[in-house]
């Protein structure tokens, strides 16, 4: 499993652009990491709970206190910027996680037994995926209510089908190769069967996908919180910042002066999700030329 | 009519109820998880604070702690004649609402779209015939620079230049001198559509207004949704120059300008087409953040709203109707490639 992957790492360096999108996603890496570090943590209990200055409703400009500033009632920018970068984080891994297990559960089933049982998770998958999948996550998290595991949960929920169809396919592939059958000849169960040979040999290709998605679940999350239905308020959370932002700009109290409530959380999507966009373009002419 | 294409069509009709019904279902499910206190809210048709008792005879009337199957089955009845309940958010029923703020959205839409297939057409055309010139790097690079930006970000930083910097351009549909007139009976809304409807009141200036209200949501989408249809574009045609009937074209000695509107555009159709479905998602994921942002009055805004304060009947009934969107716009997309590929076999 090794080697495969510091080859693809050696692969994507020698790209001028994907190499400026590792450096990019190494920086954000580092911020996650090392977030305690670079900003102490403003309560102990939760430190996603963004740093307050005092409750004034007029944002301030960058100084000393706050290297970016703060929005209205005095958020810390610098602090949200950097616990947000954790938090996104926390949520796609997560997210990602829980998708691949119930993709892997539900896709395998499907694709090992088929017949009926394939046909009724099947269908099950196409309904979830002929609704847009933000969509379908404002509904269940606007059930759900705001927290951040909820935001989870209500990613996850239209994330699996996806995985689960990869999954169904590779498995599809390898249950028709001879060696799956020598195995169920000499009596090995199911779950003997999965572990030793069809995940190792499916993995690999899901993997690759779900790296291709990371970016699609950083704009769904960060959407949600901007929509209010996210993070519930005081969170690290860029979405939630640059909603913040968006009230102070449509107040019409704004000017020039403040545009660096709008322009630093902007900035600091926009390059998170620019990096993984820069990988994923080699990645998918490595593993799909038929898309470039 | 092709061989086996009526069936294929019928199939696709056939299958869109049966979608429906799967996704109705799903909601309900989801819904009914929470406090039948809370579901029971879904049930009035004013929005007076309810008192216990009066909450737990709605719960008992409707049975909202009982069968969960046969509670979907009346509800889809009741659905399917049209009867969405009682929309808190917008003191009116759901139904109503669905009717007064759709044509917002199917107005900003359909402005999106156009210059999407129109501009976004040229640019990849352009892109393409001067492969690796200026002018192809740039369009390249624009485009999947903004693909890279949320579209909330697209939005308000849209909103930062022309609303917050230069005032020039607005928020919202329609400006508070219009908002005067409709309220005072001088603008009817007989449509719903504020450019036909300022036709029909032979208003030029309201025409104007809603004109350029339109114009930041509209490039705000335009430029969020755009960048994939440009790329297969620019790559289909550089594919289809490349092929050997384009050679036997230059070599009769015809006009680049000929072998462009008369092959290349033709054959670059299906690409174009598969993209524009697939980007049928980022749409109107698109148009719901975008009305958010420009405080545009339409299903989006509408259902958000309703998401926010868990208004149980609005947010069903937006999700409901976005998913039919979503349906018909794949539909014609489906009858896009029965038009325009005759090829395809109807199997």
């Amino acid at each position: 499993m090794n080697r495969p992957l510091s080859e693809l790492i050696k692969k994507l360096w020698k790209n001028k652009k994907t190499k400026y999108g590792l450096i990019i996603l190494t920086v954000y890496i580092a911020l996650a990491l090392f977030a305690p570090l670079i900003a102490k943590p403003y309560r102990q209990d939760n430190p996603y709970i963004v740093k307050q200055h005092s409750f004034s409703p007029i944002p301030q400009k960058p100084s000393l206190k706050a290297p970016f500033g703060t929005t209205q009632n005095q958020y810390d920018i610098f602090y949200a910027m950097v616990w947000g970068t954790r938090l996104i984080f926390k949520i796609t891994i997560k997210v990602i996680l829980i998708s691949l297990l119930i993709g892997l559960v539900l896709g395998g089933v499907s694709g090992y037994y088929g017949g009926l049982i394939d046909e009724v998770i099947m269908r099950f998958t196409d309904i979830i995926l002929s609704v847009p999948s933000l969509i379908l996550a404002i509904f269940v998290s606007a059930v759900l209510g705001p927290g951040i595991e909820k935001v989870v949960i209500a990613i996850s929920f239209v994330w699996w089908p996806a995985y689960a169809r990869i999954f169904r396919s590779e498995i599809l592939k390898i249950k028709s190769m001879d060696f799956i059958k020598y195995s169920q000849m000499i009596g090995a169960g199911i779950f003997w069967i999965f572990r030793k040979h069809i995940i190792p040999n499916a993995i690999y290709n899901v993997m690759i996908l779900a790296s291709l998605d990371i970016a699609n679940i950083v704009i769904i999350a960060s959407s949600l919180s901007f929509l209010g239905l996210g993070s519930p308020p005081g969170y690290a959370d860029w979405g939630q910042i640059i909603s913040l932002s968006r009230n102070w700009l449509i107040s019409g109290l704004s000017s020039i002066e403040y545009s660096h409530i709008v322009l630093i959380p902007s900035v600091f999507i926009f390059l998170f999700v620019f990096s993984l966009n820069l990988i994923t373009e080699t990645l998918r002419d490595i593993f799909d030329p038929r898309l470039g | 009519m092709y061989k086996g294409m009526k069936k294929f069509l019928i199939r696709k009709i056939l299958f869109i109820p049966l979608t429906f019904i799967g996704i109705t279902m799903i909601l309900f499910f989801i819904i009914n998880l929470l406090p039948p206190q809370t579901l029971a809210l879904a049930y009035t048709d004013s929005d007076k604070e309810l008192t216990k008792e009066e909450l737990d005879l709605i719960i008992e009337k409707y049975d909202l702690k009982g069968n969960i199957l046969k509670r979907y089955g009346k509800w889809l009845l009741k659905t399917l004649k049209g009867d969405l309940g009682y929309s808190q958010v917008s003191k009116m029923k759901v139904i109503d609402a669905i009717k007064k703020y759709l044509p917002a959205t199917i107005e900003l839409t359909i402005f999106s779209i156009i210059p999407i297939f129109i501009i976004g057409n040229l640019l990849g055309l352009t892109a393409a015939r001067n492969k690796d010139g200026l002018s192809d790097k740039i369009i390249s690079t624009t485009s999947s620079f903004f693909y890279s930006m949320p579209s909330f970000i697209i939005g308000i930083l849209l909103l930062l230049i022309f609303y917050g910097i230069f005032g020039v351009l607005k928020p919202q549909r329609y400006s508070i001198t219009t908002e005067i007139m409709i309220s005072q009976g001088l603008f009817k809304t007989y449509t719903n559509f504020m450019l036909i409807d300022s036709i029909l009141n032979l208003n030029p200036s309201v025409f104007i207004d809603s004109l350029k209200h339109l114009i930041l949501p509209s490039l705000s989408i335009f430029l969020g949704t755009s960048a994939s249809f440009i790329k297969i574009t620019r790559n289909s045609t550089l594919e289809e120059l490349n092929k050997d009937y384009v050679r036997t074209l230059r070599a009769k000695g015809l006009s680049e300008n000929y072998i462009f509107q008369k092959h290349i555009r033709k054959n670059i159709l299906i690409p174009q087409i598969t993209v524009g479905g697939l980007q049928m998602i980022r749409l109107l994921s698109g148009v719901v953040i975008t009305e958010t942002i420009f405080d545009w009055p339409g299903i989006g805004s509408f259902g958000v709203r309703a998401a926010r304060q868990l208004d149980v009947s609005s947010v069903m009934g937006f999700v409901i109707i976005v998913s039919i969107l979503f349906l018909l716009g794949n539909l014609i997309i489906d009858l896009l490639y029965v038009y325009f590929d005759p090829r395809i076999k109807y199997e």
